[in-house]
């Protein structure tokens, strides 16, 4: 085959020969994203210089509190493990092109699904309640999202709009059930589900004071990872996000592919949920409604939607959370400025998306030059 | 005298004047920037900075007024913050809307701690039921001056994008940017300026939420009214007049809940709460095509393909 079809010697090939613009493209999204990241540090010690207080510090209490000890580490990874899920319910419908919201929701719907399961299941094995927790939090969440998914695909309703409506009715639903039907009358000033019992809890890791959710949040990015860059499914969904109406005119089940996806995300979401309820609270009240779904956001975001950063970047955003109550304690300041810091965070990300294709200064000038001289070709 | 049962739909009309007011304002700057081809999502942040602001603002200066201004003032800037990122090539405009409303919020917490606890000088109402002895009606019809501005904006706001110089123009960049560049307008400058009006409005519409409905600063103050808006705009077809319609629409629905519970009916108040959110949903699919694009939407708007 290969003496009948000689290599293609066209200007395209050429250019992406050059070995120093595929080492870039390679770097560049963690040296922009980390870039980003100082500079959003840079603007919120501003915003504390301001406040009076010295940047420095609370910088390094931020790092002792999020890092610093073996202690404080495992509440980040603690704290790290829903934020993993939650990213992946908008990661993986963003593969498809598709911005989705609502994993506060999802988290919610599994969260209380989770209970009610691992209630109704008493006295069976923890091992069995457990894996019924698990299916029904994911399945509800997922069915959840994948509900936004179908009303994009075949009423064409915007999603990111739907989902976050979807969310605020989870909440209402949730409220609903624990303070009706669901409500444990023992719950006095904080209404909740009965408990599903500290034996059917979710346990730490061997060796770690860390719940098993954190293994299930990095197992479930390694999967979407897997499914996204490297199956047939994934190269549909990369397919369709890069170009739906190729994607459609190629043959492809587009629409089929939004709702499995939106199922996917809000699974993960969902299985947030249960693991707040199996490995934290015990039972589901407003304490699921704890903004992990909106931080989920922002972590999908920053890891540019790519699964595997999801999940550094989560425990960055862990461990900001795992400070926040630090920097109340030591110097005063509301528990609001970890929500500073990350909307701040947010915006330098979204606004560093700009310098994609820019960092390499001399091979745009020179492919600029290139540009001109093709046009000037064409005129002459 | 009681109302009896007719007290729900009396205070369902109450709800809907008092309710509505920030879906006014919300709505019709949304509609502004949307006519412009641009979605800022982050009117839920405006808002809510926009309350804290207004609060703080009257709180200091004594004059509640002062604080709509500066509440509109701070929307204004967040328009601008929006509407700058937006300019940059590649910026994903509902993207920076979802960090927008984070940030706002987020700010507006962290500034608003210390404006729990002072009571500012509250915006003052109109008593138009001041013929009748009922108490509920006397009080459902004390209209507060900023839903009487609301309503007169509404076909002031359709006038001026159909009528007017500045309309044509937010128009035009709204249909088609080429068009508008060939004609040598500075698209992003519209689009901008358009962000920061629509701001403008989400502030003055959040200030209402501190300085009368409710009437206080708090963290719960706002329950996604500046997200809804955005709903709203797509159900009322990019028509100023039709937001103020869905605005009332919304209103009502939302006062459905606390109308049920003060007669009695308290059984399922949690699921009320969902009505605003489930109406806006149910309006969506059912004015939504997966085939087609309404022709009223303006051609450059990504949102609602």
């Amino acid at each position: 085959m290969s003496e009948l079809s000689p290599a293609p010697t066209s200007p395209a090939g050429a250019l992406t020969k050059a070995p120093s613009v595929s080492w870039l493209k390679k770097v560049e999204p963690a040296l922009i994203s980390s870039g980003a990241v100082c500079v959003a540090m840079l603007l919120f010690g501003v915003f504390l210089a301001l406040d009076g207080l010295n940047p420095i510090d609370v910088y390094e209490e931020m790092f002792r509190g999020a890092f610093g000890t073996w202690f404080s580490f495992q509440n980040t990874l603690q704290r790290s493990a829903p934020l993993m899920l939650t990213a992946l319910c908008t990661a993986l419908p963003a593969q498809l092109g598709l911005v989705v919201i609502g994993g506060e929701g999802a988290l919610v719907v599994g969260g209380v699904t989770a209970a009610v399961a691992g209630l109704g299941m008493q006295g069976s094995s923890p091992y069995v309640i457990l894996t019924c927790m698990l299916v029904a939090g994911a399945v509800s969440g997922g069915l959840w999202i994948a509900l936004v998914g179908a009303l994009r695909a075949y009423r064409g309703v915007n999603e990111t709009i739907s989902s976050l409506l979807l969310a605020y009715i989870a909440i209402a639903l949730m409220n609903h059930l624990v303070e009706g039907p669901l409500r444990d009358p023992l719950s006095l000033n904080k209404p909740a589900t009965r408990h599903i019992g500290e034996a059917n809890m979710l346990g730490p890791m061997p060796g770690l004071d860390v719940h098993w959710g954190l293994a299930y949040g990095v197992l479930a990015c390694l999967v979407a990872y897997v499914l996204m860059k490297r199956t047939v499914f994934g190269f549909a969904a990369a397919m369709t996000g890069g170009n739906m109406r190729a994607a459609l005119l190629s043959g492809l089940r587009v629409r089929r592919l939004m709702v499995l996806t939106c199922f996917l995300a809000g699974a993960a979401a969902g299985t947030a949920g249960m693991v707040e309820v199996a490995a934290v609270h015990g039972r589901a009240n407003a304490s699921l409604v704890a903004g992990y779904g909106y931080a989920g956001i922002l972590v999908a975001f920053v890891a540019r939607q790519n699964p595997l950063g999801v999940i550094p970047v989560a425990l960055l955003l862990g461990g900001i959370g795992a400070s926040g109550g630090l920097l109340q304690r030591n110097f005063n300041l509301p528990d609001a400025s970890v929500n500073v810091l990350q909307g701040i965070l947010f915006m330098v990300i979204l606004a560093s998306e700009t310098l994609y294709g820019r960092l390499d200064v001399w091979s745009f000038a020179r492919r600029a030059a290139a540009v001109k001289a093709a046009e000037a070709g064409v005129v002459a | 005298m009681s109302l009896g049962a007719w007290g729900v739909p009396v205070a369902v009309l109450a709800g809907a004047i008092r309710i509505s007011t920030p879906f006014i304002f919300v709505s019709l700057g949304e509609c502004i920037t949307e006519r412009s081809g641009r979605v800022n999502l982050g009117l839920e942040g405006t808002l809510v900075m926009g309350a804290m602001i207004g609060y703080g603002a009257s709180y200091l200066s004594g004059s509640p007024w002062l604080g709509v201004l500066a509440a509109g003032l701070v929307g204004v800037v967040l328009g601008a913050l929006h509407g700058f990122l937006c300019s940059r090539p590649r910026v994903n405009d509902v993207a920076v809307g979802i960090g927008l409303m984070l940030f706002g919020t987020g700010l507006a917490f962290f500034l608003g701690k210390p404006l729990i606890q002072p009571t500012a000088p509250r915006l003052p109402a109109i008593p138009f039921g001041f013929w009748s002895h009922t108490p509920q009606i006397e009080d459902a019809l004390r209209v507060n001056a900023l839903f009487i501005l609301g309503v007169l904006l509404a076909p002031a706001v359709s006038f001026a994008l159909r009528r007017t110089r500045w309309g044509l123009i937010v128009r035009t960049v709204g249909e088609s940017a080429e068009a508008a560049r060939a004609m040598g307008y500075d698209v992003n400058r519209v689009r901008t300026l358009a962000t920061m009006a629509g701001g403008f409005l989400a502030g003055v519409g959040g200030s209402f939420l501190s300085l009368f409905y409710p009437g206080s600063w708090n963290e719960g103050l706002s329950s996604g009214q500046g997200l809804m808006a955005v709903a709203l705009v797509i159900f009322a077809r990019w028509n100023p007049v039709r937001c103020l319609y869905a605005s009332l629409l919304f209103g009502g629905a939302s006062a459905l809940g606390p109308a049920l519970q003060a007669v009695g009916v308290s059984k399922g108040y949690y699921l009320f709460n969902a009505a605003p959110y489930a109406l806006t949903l149910l309006i969506m699919v059912l004015s939504s095509s997966a085939t087609r694009t309404s022709a009223d939407q303006p051609a450059e708007l990504t949102v609602a393909r």
